[in-house]
């Protein structure tokens, strides 16, 4: 491990739920300096792609290393927005169509700034983060996703 | 020197392992990608980018003997 503080477990098999996603949601009501959360669900689009539609996603990783950029990734978002607290939640194995895959969930005393670390944290996640999604047909051929 | 290389998504679909332990005796990253093209003609069609170590790197890196991983195009989210 290349940091002193231990990294918070990021994957879950399988999709992520709304009681999982509420729940978290509950746990906050304690930290009362908290003013704004935001929150980015990412769901499996059921893509027609040439006739075929994605029914499932399958998503693996090089789980040592994409454990190792999402502890990054939150460091870094700690060092440049005022956040009192960040989660993120993301799928391996089958996540069917309609199902949420990614959660993230930022807290700061004030709205502004969790606009702002939302999006940064959501777009390194796609960028830098080593997980792979083979996107199954309803026919069970597949192809692999590539993000955009 | 012996590198565990990894493989992941369509590249493990390529190989058909997704990992081994494998015999190599040149300095750089190219010229172990090199080797693996010869071993997995597939790869030629195939997008991806290299890992040593958990970081990625180009072809220019020299080898540590640390773990190398292929890793096609990231879809995370």
């Amino acid at each position: 491990m290349k940091d002193k503080k231990p990294m918070k477990p990021v994957f879950k098999e399988g999709a992520i739920t709304s009681d999982f996603i509420g729940n978290s949601i509950y746990k906050h009501q304690t930290k009362t300096n908290i003013g704004a959360h935001n929150i980015f669900l990412g769901q499996v689009r059921a893509d027609d792609i040439n006739g075929k539609i994605v029914s499932a996603i399958e998503y693996t990783a090089y789980e040592d290393m994409a454990n190792q950029k999402f502890h990054e990734i939150r460091e870094l978002a700690f060092k440049k927005f005022d956040l009192t607290c960040m989660h993120i939640y993301h799928s391996l194995g089958t996540v069917k169509a309609g199902e949420i895959c990614l959660f993230v969930f930022v807290s700061s005393p004030r709205r502004k700034v969790v606009f702002k670390a939302l999006e940064y944290i959501v777009e390194a996640i796609k960028a830098d983060v080593p997980v792979f999604g083979k996107e199954i047909f309803e026919d069970e051929s597949h192809q692999w996703k590539v993000n955009s | 020197m012996h590198i565990t290389i990894k493989y992941f998504g369509q590249i493990a679909e390529v190989t058909q392992i997704r990992e081994e332990s494998f015999k190599f005796s040149g300095n750089l990253v190219s010229e172990l990608l090199d080797a693996l093209h010869l071993k997995y003609k597939d790869l030629k069609n195939k997008d991806f980018k290299v890992a040593q170590n958990q970081e990625l790197v180009s072809g220019d890196v020299k080898l540590t003997g640390d773990d190398i991983a292929l890793l096609p195009p990231f879809a995370g989210g």
